[in-house]
Parts: C-alpha cells; sequence; structure tokens
C-alpha cells in the first residue's frame, strides 16, 4: 500500500474516572485495509471506537485523519459543525444493534435516502433510484423500498443499516460487532456481503468482534486488546496461526470447533 | 549468490512458547540455511515433527522466526518476510508468493469457480481473463464442471485439496510454497500437479514444497533438503 495512512492513531487514552477505558493505543491505517480489533468484553475495544470515529474524546493522544480536500486533521482540533460534516461524508458507523444505526419510524428506502440527502442530495428520482440499487446490493428485495424496518427480520435490518451506511460512498467505515446480533446462518451470508462490498469499494474500515472467526474472514491485520492496552498486533493469520502473547493463545484456545 | 536466488533463508530460528501449558518451550527448527533459485524444486525431506510445513509458514508469513531472515525477490528488490510490515506481507502474497496449504480454508457462500478466481482478480486481471484462467485449472485438475458454481464446503478431501491447488496456480507466482500438495490425489491428478509443477518451474518459479509421495517428489525435485526433529539434532 502506497501513500500517507488514512488515519493515524497516537497514544489514545480514555479513562471512565479512575477506570482506564483503553490506553495508550497507536496503529495507522492505510487506504483498503480491514483492521480487526478482537478482546473480550471490556477489553476496551468499544471505547477505543467510539474514540476513533468521534463519538467519545479521548482524554489523552491524537487521533489524524487524512481528508479530502485539507491533508491530514486531528479530528479533535476541529470545529464540531466540521466533525460532524466529516463523520457524514467520509465516515461510516454500522452499530451491533441495527436499531442503533436505523430510524426505525421511516420507510427503508428512506433510511437509505435520508444519508444522501445529507450530503446534498435533492433530486427526488436520482435518491430513490440509488436507494434501489443499495437494497438490492445489500440483497434486499426491492419490492420492500417502502416498507417499515420493523418488518424486516434481524438479519435485513443489518444489510438495510450497512445500505444506509454505503450510499453516501464514505472511505472509512467503523463496525461494532456487526454480526453479534446475528443467527449463525444468516453471520456467513452478511460476511460474505462484507467481504465482497469492502473488496469492491476499496474502503478502509475498522472492525471491532470478539468473534475469531469474523475477524479471519474479514481483517486484513489485527489488535489484541486486554484491559484497556492493546497486547499484540500483526497480520491477522499469523496472529491466530501463531499467537504470541499468554493473552493471545488463551484467546485462540478458547476457541470452539464444531 | 543471492542475485541468482528467488528465495534465500538464512539462521532461521523458530520455537512455540505455549503460555497456556505453563510456559513450555517446543524448539522447532534452528540454524536453517537454504536458497532456491528459479527454476528450480527444493524439496523438504524428513520424519514428521521435523519442522517442514513450520518452515513453509515462516515463509509465507503465517508464523513469525524467532532468529535469521527469510529474503524473497520481489520486484526487483528483496523483502525479509522475518522483518516486513504486515502491508507489506500482503503485498508479497498477492504478486509473488503463492502457497498450497493441506487443507482448504472455505469461505462461506463463495463459489469453488470464484474462490479460484480471486488470486487473479487481486493481481488486477479483468473478472472474465480470471474466470477463465480458474475454468482452464478446474478442468485440468478434473473437477466436474456442475460443481463450479457451489461453495467447496461440502466438496471431498480431495476435491478440496484440488481447489486449493488451482488457486495457487492461477496466478503464475515467482515462488511457489507446496505443503503436500497430492497427499489426497488418485493417480491421473498426481501426474496433473507433476506437470503443473513442471510448467511452473519452465516459466522461472522458485518452488519450495513437501513431498511425501516418492515418485512426485522424484519427479519435480531438483533437490532435497534433508530436516530432522530437533531433539533428533545434535
Amino acid at each position: 500500500m502506497t501513500g500517507q495512512p488514512l488515519l493515524r492513531v497516537a497514544g489514545v487514552t480514555r479513562r471512565y474516572g479512575t477506570r482506564i477505558g483503553c490506553r495508550d493505543v497507536t496503529f495507522d491505517l492505510w487506504p483498503g485495509e480491514v483492521l480487526g480489533i478482537v478482546g473480550e468484553s471490556g477489553s476496551g475495544k468499544t471505547t477505543l471506537l467510539k474514540c476513533l470515529s468521534a463519538q467519545l474524546e479521548p482524554d489523552a493522544g491524537r487521533i489524524v485523519y487524512a481528508t479530502r480536500d485539507d491533508g491530514p486533521q486531528d479530528i479533535f482540533a476541529l470545529s464540531e459543525p466540521r466533525r460532524r460534516l466529516l463523520a457524514r461524508t467520509d465516515w461510516g458507523i454500522v452499530h451491533q444493534h441495527p436499531v442503533e444505526g436505523l430510524r426505525m419510524k421511516v420507510s427503508a428506502g428512506a433510511n437509505v435516502g435520508e444519508r444522501l440527502m445529507a450530503v446534498g442530495a435533492r433530486h427526488y428520482g436520482q435518491i430513490r433510484t440509488s436507494a434501489l440499487d443499495w437494497l438490492g446490493r445489500v440483497e434486499i428485495p426491492r419490492d420492500r423500498i417502502d416498507d417499515m424496518p420493523r418488518t424486516f427480520s434481524g438479519g435485513m435490518l443489518q444489510r438495510l443499516q450497512i445500505a444506509r451506511n454505503l450510499v453516501s460512498q464514505p472511505r472509512l467505515v467503523f463496525m461494532d460487532e456487526p454480526t453479534g446480533s446475528l443467527d449463525v446462518s444468516v453471520q456467513a451470508r452478511l460476511l460474505d456481503l462484507l467481504r465482497g462490498l469492502v473488496a469492491d469499494l476499496g474502503l478502509s474500515v475498522v472492525v471491532v468482534t470478539h468473534d475469531l472467526a469474523v475477524a479471519r474472514l474479514l481483517a486484513h491485520r489485527l489488535m489484541v486488546m486486554r484491559a484497556g492496552s492493546v497486547v499484540e498486533e500483526g497480520l491477522t493469520d499469523q496472529v491466530l496461526d501463531d499467537p504470541q502473547h499468554p493473552y493471545t493463545q488463551l484467546l485462540v484456545a478458547s476457541i470452539l470447533h464444531p | 549468490m543471492t542475485d541468482t536466488n528467488a528465495l534465500v533463508l538464512a539462521g532461521i530460528g523458530k520455537q512455540f512458547t505455549l503460555h497456556v501449558q505453563g510456559g513450555v518451550v517446543l524448539p522447532v527448527l534452528s540454524g536453517i540455511d537454504l536458497a532456491v533459485a528459479p527454476g528450480e524444486c527444493v524439496a523438504l525431506n524428513g520424519p514428521s515433527g521435523a519442522g517442514k510445513s513450520s518452515l513453509l509458514r515462516l515463509v509465507y508469513g503465517n508464523y513469525r522466526a524467532q532468529a535469521g531472515s527469510i529474503r524473497v525477490g520481489h520486484r526487483g528488490g528483496w523483502v525479509d518476510v522475518a522483518t516486513a510490515s504486515a502491508q507489506t506481507i500482503l503485498e508479497l502474497r498477492r504478486h509473488t508468493l503463492g502457497y498450497v496449504s493441506q487443507f482448504l480454508r472455505v469461505i462461506p457462500r463463495v463459489p469453488a469457480i470464484d474462490v479460484v478466481a480471486e488470486p487473479a482478480r487481486a493481481v488486477g486481471q479483468s473478472a472474465a481473463e480470471a474466470e477463465h484462467r480458474a475454468e482452464r485449472l478446474l478442468s485440468r485438475l478434473r473437477i466436474p464442471e456442475r460443481l463450479w458454481s457451489l461453495p467447496p464446503a461440502t466438496f471431498s478431501g480431495g476435491e478440496q485439496q484440488r481447489i486449493n491447488l488451482a488457486r495457487g496456480f492461477v496466478v503464475d507466482f515467482p515462488v511457489l510454497l507446496l505443503d503436500e500438495p497430492t497427499a489426497a490425489l488418485d493417480a491421473d491428478n498426481r501426474r496433473t500437479v507433476v506437470a503443473l509443477i513442471g510448467e511452473a518451474k519452465a516459466r522461472g518459479a522458485a518452488v519450495l514444497g513437501i513431498f511425501h509421495d516418492g515418485e512426485v517428489r522424484d519427479a519435480v525435485a531438483d533437490r532435497v533438503f534433508a530436516m530432522r526433529p530437533p531433539a533428533l539434532a545434535a
């Protein structure tokens, strides 16, 4: 990979009172790269993801994002409106529970179209065409466009959330346990869909998961977190097949194989 | 000397420290020096436990070396897999290093033809070109056409191994790592694999492999590199 990192993260720390959320996290994310963050609940994965996606301000450290127009910018040095604009135009956030990322009171089509309007689209016909196209890409039947999300299954809701995030052509997508709330049979379909979309669109992704099989399928590189700190990082298959840190070895040894 | 080689291993050392088992240290490899030239096939030979598969995994970057260097010729320069970044190793795997493991890691829902074509797409071939190459290999390896559109999860061991082989030969990799590529194959398919390896050598590929089948080894290997389990080594 060439050029400069899309995201440079240096010494990011976030505390909750005296308790550590995440501590001194440093890494670069390159264009087109999928970084997996693994670890048990409470290891600081989600806190870190919230800091990276500007939902939570770190107590220390810098998060520098390579903007399209103004080069690298410290996201917490930007004004609140600029940071919001950046999040809306350049980033996507896929939540574990689709209801957190969707508006349940408007139709599927509106959920997708709304994102386009937020980045300036005004032509109704074009917005509807894009929404239909994206429903197709995430394998939601096109005749469901006017249905309310509450009539969708869990797997469909998660795919709708992904369509809502990708329709505005973000460069960086944050995912928090994207398959975590789904049945295993539905997970495989979503994983395969995500792999294809990420590769086709050349997206950079930071994906948090406690599921090492999900990490192996999606991520190029892994960071293993424990008690708020990164204990090991490297090529995904290297971390999983030749884990060095005692905690990573314990994680890998604890996987159940059917 | 190194200029004429495609792959140069020097002083490779590898051990596993099993923290979950009270910190037991398992020595696997030490002091391995080995070079493979373009067009040459070197067979790793030795009893099980000698570290043959581990050595291939080290070269592929799947295992981390504790000592030594693993230099691979890549786009006119050298990459040391032992110290390279994840990004560099991924690029090396995309363009230079082919690896056929014993077992296919199946991706849910992806049809066999796409599993095979994927490495060709990754080096920038068009979808049509990649699919054409994949079809040719699947035909040569006698995978019935009715299976091409199915995910290989339910295929037999021999069929999965041939899917893996097709994936490894769909790109003309300059360096090929083959871990018992014929273990589950019948005589006809073994002959096909021997032919594929011969063609790869003829176009200048450096091949490092493990071949338990003596006939296959004799047919493809220019040289045998003998390995011993660490306990037996002095």
